[in-house]
């Protein structure tokens, strides 16, 4: 689950284009998927080239996923938060969202440097519990009889810039998980980027971990950070369950009509 | 306890349901002693605005008496009588911090459906359908009210219920329009729409120094109103040429600004007004905007034009070639209520203004589907209703 730069130099950048450049290049596509790319864009450009030179779009499609194929790296599957980079080594997810919060950094750091406040808004967790400065005990939510538990340590941390958790070896799902903050100029906030990664260990998922999969999506991963969001600003989530509304009548009303309907028949 | 309930297009009931209670630390409960129907509730009674649930509780202006707080809840206390903003704020958040109330990031629990449809959510609405919320709306004994250390302002015991009442949304939303206006001392505002937001949009123009007003409408009652309350000089647009008469009153420069009270249900008899209304109903546009339209085309050249609402989704053949070719401002948006609570209670207060005066039928909770049945229908010479629990 290592990293690949990418390798086309770039020049100077601004901080923002800095802290945001990873996430533009970094591959995301799998190899066997990146060879069909090569291929089957190789054949659309051989085919756009035999049809007149109108066939322009064949051709450009064609030459598209052939780069993709050859760099790795796929701007929708970016777009998406998709990546199927890691799925030579089996099943497992790769994650990114960001969110800005108008708090200081240090604040942001500090809510995120105590792992006890991540089950307060990512769904999937059920509880971590640090056990020394660096050392945490994480459990994922899921059915009772099958736990999903692991050990992490705190492999990286750069105040108020970098956290960065890794599941320890042996543990029974791999996991790491990278939260990056930049301070924004004139009192905006902070911007908060994070990243999770989950995989089996050996490539193959039990059935816990599958489930997890299921559940774990970007969008989800999106709604997490929401509530992030909500927790560090106002201090608790908005809601309306259990709000009053004329469930009953409503509900009068379908089984009159259900004792109607069974009178007829 | 009573509640205004939706069912459907044209279809409200006053239903029992559970009284609400204390969900968050920095909820309030209030037990409500006057509501109004809004003119934007009519959309909903119309079925225009999607993810409405049969059941729903309706209602966003209200006020009454503050009866339990959450724990976080500092500033009220039981027995304090405070007015509800219909827009709910945290205070916190980028938006709220820069007085953009009615955008809050934080109280919209479906903020992911508004994002699916505008790519960013606002806040959240009392009794405005599940994209905005789907909050209990305060047409109803009580209301629970979030962030009520945030919203709600304290009203004194001197002035009653239907002075303060409308500070909930339709006196800053008409005032908002005006400031929207960037008026000048001396500039000539029209508004299209003589309802309540307009009546109110009207008196705070004079308010912010325009020199003449001119309302257009085609309701007797709300034209007379507008003439009499307002000061404005009115024009009726099924009895005269609307773009004719601007530029006449206007000295053939047209107004400095224009105000689009009427929003996405505009009425109109021309050629243009009969075509949204064919698309409405073939679903291929899903707002109606003869009012606009004409608002953009008599806008002088470098004037604002301002859009208190209501606009949900698309607009067909906006004439956004006059609104460049006459470098027009278009300012636009729900109310940030918060923003305007205080000065405008002081202005009531100063005795410059009575708000009840928009106010023609008061009737009872129970009584609310025949109120939604007048109001949209503008029967009985109705302009205003308000519910009493």
């Amino acid at each position: 689950m290592s990293e690949h730069p990418g390798t086309i130099t770039r020049p100077q950048q601004t901080p923002a284009a800095e802290h945001h450049m990873p996430a533009d290049y970094r591959i995301n596509v799998g190899n066997f998927e990146r060879a069909l790319s090569v291929i089957g864009g190789g054949a659309l450009v051989l085919y756009g080239l035999r049809r007149s030179l109108g066939n322009l779009s064949l051709m450009l499609g064609g030459g598209a996923l052939m780069y993709r194929g050859f760099t790795g790296h796929c701007a929708a599957y970016e777009a998406m938060g998709v990546s199927t980079a890691n799925q030579d080594a089996g099943p497992g997810i790769l994650l990114e969202s960001t969110i800005t919060v108008n708090k200081p950094v240090a604040e942001v750091y500090r809510f995120w440097r105590q792992v006890e406040n991540h089950p307060r808004f990512m769904t999937h967790l059920e509880s971590v519990v640090s056990q020394g400065e660096r050392h945490s005990h994480w459990m994922a939510k899921g059915p009772l009889h099958m736990p999903l538990t692991w050990d992490a340590d705190l492999i990286e941390e750069r105040p108020n810039t970098l956290l960065s958790w890794r599941s320890v070896p042996g543990a029974d799902v791999d996991y790491m998980g990278t939260v990056r903050l930049r301070e924004l100029p004139d009192g905006r906030g902070t911007e908060v980027r994070l990243r999770l990664e989950y995989a089996p260990p050996g490539g193959i998922a039990g059935v816990a971990l599958a489930k997890l999969f299921k559940t774990l999506t970007v969008r989800q991963l999106k709604e997490d950070l929401r509530r992030f969001k909500q927790i560090i600003e106002t201090g608790e989530t908005p809601t309306t369950t259990h709000q009053p509304v004329a469930t009953a009548s409503s509900m009068r009303e379908r089984n009159v009509r259900n004792h109607q309907h069974s009178a007829v028949s | 306890m009573k509640a205004v309930c939706w069912y459907g297009t044209g279809d409200v009931r006053v239903e029992t349901v559970p009284e609400p209670k204390i969900l968050n630390p920095r909820d309030a409960i209030i037990k409500v002693t006057l509501a109004a129907i809004c003119g934007s509730d009519v959309h909903l009674y119309d079925g225009c605005i999607p993810t409405m649930h049969k059941g729903d509780i309706l209602g966003h202006e209200c006020m009454g008496e503050v009866v339990e707080t959450g724990r976080e809840v500092k500033n009220l206390r039981p027995g304090d009588r405070v007015v509800v903003p219909f827009a709910i704020a945290c205070g916190q958040c980028f938006f709220c911090t820069r007085e953009l109330w009615s955008l809050c990031d934080n109280s919209n629990p479906n903020a992911w459906m508004a994002e699916k449809v505008y790519g960013y959510s606002g806040a959240g609405l009392f009794g405005y359908s599940h994209m905005y919320g789907g909050y209990a709306g305060g047409q109803a004994e009580y209301i629970r009210v979030p962030f009520a250390d945030v919203g709600p302002i304290k009203v004194p015991a001197s002035l009653r219920d239907e002075q303060v009442l409308f500070l909930s949304d339709i006196f800053p939303t008409g005032y908002m329009a005006a400031e929207n206006c960037q008026l000048q001392r001396g500039d000539t505002v029209a508004v299209w729409g003589c309802g309540p937001v307009g009546q109110f949009a009207i008196r705070s123009a004079y308010m912010l120094g325009a020199d003449q007003v001119i309302a257009i409408d085609r309701i007797p009652e709300r034209l007379h109103m507008a003439k009499t309350h307002g000061q404005a000089t009115v024009l009726d647009y099924q009895e005269v040429d609307v773009s004719e008469a601007l530029k006449d009153l206007t000295g053939g420069r047209g107004p400095d600004a224009c105000i689009d009270a009427v929003g996405m249900e505009a009425h109109g008899t021309s050629l243009d007004a009969v075509y949204d209304q064919a698309k409405m109903a073939m679903f291929l546009a899903t707002d109606r905007l003869h009012a606009l339209r004409q608002a953009i085309q008599a806008c002088r050249k470098g004037g604002t034009v301002s859009i208190p609402g209501v606009y949900g989704g698309f607009l067909d053949k906006v004439p956004m070639g006059a609104a460049f070719a006459k470098g027009l401002t278009l300012k636009m948006g729900q109310t940030h209520v918060q923003r305007y609570l205080r000065p405008l209670l002081g202005r009531i207060e100063h005795g410059d203004i009575d708000p009840a005066f928009v106010i023609t039928h008061r009737l009872r909770l129970e009584d609310a589907p025949h109120g939604y049945a007048i109001f949209r229908d503008k029967k009985d010479n109705c302009i205003k209703v308000v519910l009493r629990p």
